[in-house]
């Protein structure tokens, strides 16, 4: 794989789109789709979910299978916040962002110790450990997960209409956005990209490689549990399912589709996977099915991701 | 108190040796193809499906266990000439994807078939009441499962450790390339461990149907269960599989049983309410942690 290159298209084509979501809330109310903008916001959430799996698996080159657990606790932190009388969410979303960060930084320090197959593995176990805590922990709802009382206040203005969340998660989705292509090109993510190309070179350079891997792992926890955190005022539930090890699937399968490594990818994989199964889903309720076919004919057909089928891999 | 530990000791012998049905089959798909196979689970689900709907129809247990075994096997093939086949020499990330989508189509196409309710699979009636031994009483048709388990592991002992397609099978998953270069024909030996795992596969799902619900999504929960098990027992190793699965299966089901129990006796109530069933859900995880952590290879690692 070669170091990320921003495609030379890339910025205005982002641009565009931006403001074209900018508009589209009231787009969709004047032609009556409010609805739309509900589903529109998930889109954005698991954009930036997808995304910060994005940062780990393509530019770190850890292949974590335990992301949901970054994500479900972002959620939680959010539910905990939002009890605890903290709804403002200047200061909430970046304590949900420490939570899962913090959560990430110690299940990295023991998961960076093993390679390969094992990191799998034990990233997948820390998932679970995490799972089976939340269903546990009855003080937090146990296996029915911990509702909102509302939603959170942006800087003193409230979230509460669908259009006011979806503004406040696309900010979130284009900042995060920015950061991470700033970070790919900055020293940090040549360092993190070389390390995934031939860690014993870079070892061999003096470069601290099991602290420069653990960083971002766990900024890319800190991301997800941004995301858990807004999927929470959404939904108005912090449930124990999104820490299952099925939603880890789905991010990896997001990443994977998007183009593992793009900037974009996470992006394009969470905005092809959540609207084939809304599109798939009003032909048919068997829809798991054609998105299963449709999935395989990716990995046999375009084993770099859809992103891959546009861009360039750069270098 | 003993009823209660020996029950629970033979309980968690039973769940060992039904996970080591699920994990011998994966271990060997990963040690000696290094893929990863996410829709092994399916496997079990799928037959545990065909053996409670061949059970229904031959309105006999064992002939309905056997055709279902059979059916899975079948099932095995045609996934691996199809499908498996295209994805050994891919990345992990490839083979996730595409087992991830197996599922998918496996959960959707049963739920169409069989609907989303459970379905009932019955043990033998014969089997159906408790057996007293000495005082002691255990239901009969758990006892059948244990004499099944040994039985099978006894039997997979012997091909894997004493025959020659078991040497082959061994050499393969400690260095392919090598194995390749002596002449043998890695590709067709895979093809006949991928089916006769999935044969185990639904040996497991139609031996514990009458115990479980044979229900969509039974498969994932038990996956990770059987990854964690060759994780602990060592990647591509048949004897790593069973002492693995023995340890998963007997801390798992005493875990439960006994650990809310033991911190009740030992913490505030409240406190011991909340933290015993967690603990004894995470139990096994923990060990899987500190197995990787002391012994990244496993207990038996395949490749020296």
């Amino acid at each position: 794989m070669a170091f990320y290159q921003p495609a030379r298209y890339q910025k205005p084509v982002a641009g565009a789109l931006l403001l074209a979501l900018l508009a589209l809330p009231p787009a969709l109310a004047a032609l009556g789709h409010e609805f739309y903008i509900g589903f529109a916001t998930r889109l954005l959430i698991f954009a930036l979910a997808a995304s910060s799996l994005n940062l780990v698996l393509g530019f770190g080159g850890m292949f974590s299978l335990g992301h949901a657990a970054f994500f479900g606790a972002g959620a939680y932190a959010a539910a905990i916040c939002m009890r605890a009388g903290i709804s403002e969410a200047l200061l909430a979303l970046p304590l949900a962002m420490l939570v899962a960060g913090a959560l990430a930084l110690l299940v990295g320090a023991i998961s960076l110790r093993t390679r390969g197959v094992y990191f799998i593995m034990i990233t997948l176990a820390f998932a679970q450990m995490a799972y089976y805590l939340f269903i546990s922990a009855r003080a937090w709802g146990g296996d029915d997960g911990l509702p909102l009382p509302g939603r959170m206040t942006l800087a003193g203005l409230s979230l509460g209409s669908d259009s006011a969340l979806f503004y406040a998660a696309l900010g979130c989705l284009a900042l995060a956005v920015v950061f991470l292509g700033r970070l790919a090109g900055a020293r940090f993510g040549r360092t993190i990209q070389a390390i995934r190309e031939n860690e014993t070179r870079m070892e061999a350079l003096g470069y601290p490689v099991f602290r420069y891997r653990l960083v971002c792992f766990a900024l890319g926890g800190a991301l997800a549990g941004l995301a858990g955190a807004l999927l929470a005022n959404l939904t108005g539930l912090a449930s124990p399912n999104l820490l299952q090890w099925t939603q880890s699937g789905t991010l990896l399968v997001m990443v994977i589709i998007g183009g593992v490594g793009y900037l974009y990818g996470g992006v394009v994989g969470a905005v092809v996977l959540l609207s084939l199964e809304e599109v798939l889903s009003g032909f048919t309720q068997h829809w798991p099915i054609g998105l299963g076919l449709l999935l395989l004919a990716i990995v046999l057909f375009a084993p770099r991701g859809v992103a891959a089928l546009f861009g360039k891999a750069g270098g | 108190m003993t009823q209660l530990i020996l029950e629970q000791a033979l309980n968690g012998l039973q769940f060992g040796l039904m996970l080591f049905l699920l994990a011998a089959g994966l271990t060997l798909v990963f040690g000696i193809m290094d893929c990863i196979n996410l829709a092994h689970g399916s496997l079990y689900m799928v037959g545990a499906y065909f053996v409670a709907a061949a059970a229904q129809a031959a309105d006999s247990f064992w002939i309905g266990l056997a055709v279902g075994v059979a059916g899975a096997a079948l099932l095995g093939l045609l996934l691996e000439l199809s499908l498996f086949r295209r994805l050994y020499r891919r990345d992990h990330l490839a083979q996730v994807l595409a087992t991830f989508a197996l599922i998918l189509i496996a959960n959707e196409t049963v739920r169409m078939i069989w609907g989303a309710q459970p379905v009932m699979l019955n043990a033998p009636d014969a089997l159906a009441g408790p057996l007293e031994i000495a005082g002691f009483s255990y239901p009969a048709y758990r006892l059948v499962i244990i004499a099944f388990g040994l039985a099978v592991a006894g039997l997979l002992y012997l091909l894997v450790a004493r025959s020659r397609v078991g040497m082959w099978v061994r050499a393969g998953a400690a260095n392919r390339e090598m194995t390749e270069a002596l002449g043998i024909d890695v590709q067709r030996l895979f093809t006949a461990v991928f089916v006769f795992g999935a044969a185990l596969c639904a040996l497991a799902g139609g031996l514990l149907g009458p115990l479980l619900a044979v229900q969509v999504g039974m498969g994932e929960s038990v996956l990770i269960l059987a990854f964690v098990v060759i994780i602990i027992g060592g990647i591509g190793s048949v004897r790593g599989a069973l002492v693995g699965s023995l340890i998963v299966g007997t801390a798992d089901t005493l875990g439960r049983a006994l650990l809310p129990t033991l911190l009740r006796a030992t913490l505030p109530a409240d406190t011991a309410s909340m933290l015993g069933p967690a603990l004894a859900s995470i139990l096994i995880y923990l060990l899987m942690a500190a197995i990787l952590f002391f012994r990244p290879q496993g207990l038996f690692p395949a490749r020296a």
